[in-house]
């Protein structure tokens, strides 16, 4: 075990570096606002030695939004590491494999149809997202599933999920339909201590699970044969890893909505940076943290009195990113 | 072709068929007998106005549209190599669709006809800067990074688009109703208009079937066997980004046509693209007028939009093929 999941120093070196990155947006994105605070003041908040109104800001206004915003994008960042590994495929993301698209045809249905509060969209969502996911799993199934055979069937579920959401937003009111686009954005607008609780509980959860599925996952990478020539069971393994990745993608739309491009880019950012080849699940996690809090302070600075839905910006900024990333690559083969 | 030419008749029979259910059906009933009289002599009836004014336009639309598709789809597969390339994927749709809601939302154009002169403008940018990326680097364009540099450039597009229908209600009013993708309701000049470039663009990609076959056999091999690489690849997207950019900018984006089309070809005739091409674009009408034909027939007398039931009736055949063999190799 601890020889399989040695470390190389410089994913160690990324991983600092994306913590203390992550933590620095933290407390930036917390100072400031209509009501500005002082990092060094932040800080103090935190540790309990701030001024009453101070707090109340940070704690209640102002925290629960940055944590939400960089649980969900740990899950995301984790659920498109796992997901690109065992399809094998860089778009084998769970925002092209289904996953995505059924927790929006899942909620335009609530929103649309059944007219439901944010609590049962939220459940839309994930019963969505969930069951688009098995079905493609248990369709790709055939003695066994391939990655290839994973991401194809993906696809074409998704293609019947997206004309189902958009017979339904060009058959409901245009109020309906904006408010459908608003949540299909992705948003982190208003989000309380209420996220943070299910999202840090279904971290602290999924999180061991996925280190102990770590092993597998990295010789599954290397193939079939050669992983069931390791002794991994590969079936069951990848069965495994695919329920850790959809449950947590699960727990993130339900908190935020679809929010694209994290879970596809963060494994890729990570992998960048740690020039390490197999999927470095951890800094991907700290790179989809960074990538959604830096958006979302972003998002509620960048356009003045329009407060955009975070999806824009992380599809904005992380799409022209990836592109700016893929022009620049310079190591041969790569990418 | 010998193995492969039982099943072209099939396909030529049934494009035939799906020629003639799509002039003959629809809102409202007309005798079959009475419709093929009208086609040959119109007598000024209203009869005769529905099928020369709608049902004959929209026919011939559902056809250059089909083609366009499936032969791009082809196109963009073997020239990425890359089963699961399509016009979608390379961000060719969603350039059509950020240039329509810009359009229509920062210089409130209304007009259906010009802004279809934005989609494809907006097609033609979106490829040529999905190509640069793909190809930038010393590596050049590899299948991965034209298909990476693709969905990050769709993705950008997509979460723009979303940015603007958020804060202006009309143009997200118009967006939803262009983005099911319909054959009906256009205008009656759209087909000229966009024929003579779905046309150019059909006669340069089947030319290519030769130097396709060639990259097939993969860089080094092609580039033994005297296929000019960056020729091919240049050509190719012109192709490309001529057909889907006329066809998303005509009918609005068209999912599963274009990904679905070329594996159903190459199912047929094996992995020569000189003939999966002309048969992908036989093939793709069949699945688009058949699927607008459906359409107008579940619903009466309302419609389902075209991309709507081809989206829902092609996944599963899809699905099937996936599931029952391998995916021919390209």
């Amino acid at each position: 075990m601890t020889a399989a999941l040695r470390i190389p120093p410089r994913s160690v070196g990324v991983g600092l570096a994306l913590s203390a990155t992550l933590l620095a947006l933290l407390v930036v994105s917390v100072g400031t606002g209509e009501f500005e605070i002082p990092p060094g003041d932040v800080v103090a908040a935190l540790a309990g030695q701030g001024d009453r109104s101070t707090e109340f800001v940070v704690e209640t206004l102002r925290l629960p939004r940055a944590l939400t915003g960089a649980l969900v994008g740990a899950a995301l960042g984790i659920g498109g590491a796992i997901f690109q590994s065992v399809t094998r495929n860089p778009l084998g993301s769970p925002d092209i494999v289904g996953f995505m698209q059924g927790a929006a045809a899942g909620a335009v249905l609530e929103i649309v149809v059944l007219g439901g509060g944010a609590f049962a969209i939220a459940a839309g969502s994930v019963v969505g997202g969930v069951g688009a996911a098995a079905l493609v799993y248990v369709l790709a199934y055939r003695g066994g599933v391939t990655g290839y055979r994973l991401v194809l069937v993906g696809i074409g579920i998704s293609a019947m999920l997206i004309a189902v959401t958009d017979y339904l937003l060009t058959r409901s009111t245009l109020d309906q339909a904006l408010a459908a686009q608003v949540w299909l954005t992705g948003s982190l607008n208003g989000r309380g201590w209420e996220h943070v609780r299910p999202v840090a509980a279904g971290l602290a959860v999924l999180l061991p699970v996925a280190a102990l599925l770590a092993r597998p996952l990295r010789t599954l990478e290397l193939g079939d044969d050669a992983a069931r020539a390791l002794g991994v069971p590969v079936e069951r393994a990848r069965l495994a890893l695919i329920a850790v990745a959809v449950a947590l993608t699960a727990i993130a739309t339900a908190s935020a909505g679809p929010i694209v491009f994290v879970a596809l880019a963060a494994p890729q950012i990570a992998r960048r940076l740690t020039r390490v080849a197999g999927p470095g699940v951890g800094c991907a996690a700290l790179t989809g943290a960074v990538l959604l809090v830096g958006a979302d302070f972003l998002s509620q600075r960048l356009f003045g009195d329009v407060q955009l839905p975070v999806g824009v910006v992380t599809g904005v900024a992380g799409g022209a990113y990836l592109a700016w990333l893929l022009a620049h690559e310079w190591r041969r083969g790569a990418g | 072709m010998r193995r492969g030419a039982p099943w072209l008749l099939v396909v030529l029979a049934a494009l035939a068929l799906v020629l003639l259910l799509s002039v003959g059906v629809g809102a409202r009933p007309i005798p079959l007998g009475r419709v093929w009289s009208l086609v040959w002599r119109p007598d000024g009836s209203s009869d005769a106005a529905i099928v020369h004014d709608l049902r004959i336009p929209r026919t011939l639309l559902g056809l250059m549209v089909g083609a366009a598709l499936g032969v791009a789809g082809a196109l963009m597969q073997a020239l990425t190599r890359n089963p699961l390339a399509d016009p979608g994927l390379l961000g060719v749709n969603a350039g059509a669709a950020a240039a329509v809601v810009t359009a229509t939302t920062l210089l409130g154009t209304v007009d259906p006809l010009a802004y279809i002169w934005f989609a494809f403008l907006g097609a033609a940018v979106a490829s040529v800067v999905v190509y640069g990326i793909g190809t930038a680097g010393r590596s050049g364009a590899t299948p991965v990074r034209l298909a990476l540099a693709g969905t990050a450039v769709s993705i950008a597009l997509i979460a723009y688009v979303e940015g603007l229908t958020i804060v202006d209600r009309e143009a997200l009013d118009q967006y939803r109703f262009w983005a099911v993708g319909a054959l009906g309701g256009h205008p009656g000049s759209l087909n000229a208009q966009i024929a003579p470039f779905i046309l150019a663009g059909l006669v340069l990609a089947v030319a290519l079937g030769r130097p396709l076959n060639a990259i097939g056999l993969g860089e080094d091999s092609g580039r033994a066997l005297g296929a000019r690489l960056v020729r091919t690849r240049v050509l190719g997207a012109v192709a490309i980004t001529v057909l889907c950019g006329a066809a998303t900018a005509a009918v609005g984006p068209i999912a599963f046509v274009g990904l679905a089309v070329p594996h159903v070809a190459r199912a047929i005739t094996g992995p020569d693209e000189r003939l999966v091409l002309p048969l992908s674009a036989a093939i793709a009408p069949v699945m688009l007028l058949g699927a607008d034909v459906v359409g107008r027939v579940v619903n009466r007398p309302g419609e389902l939009e075209v991309g709507i039931v081809s989206a829902l009736a092609g996944a599963p055949v899809f699905i099937a093929i996936v599931r029952r063999r391998r995916i021919a190799q390209l």
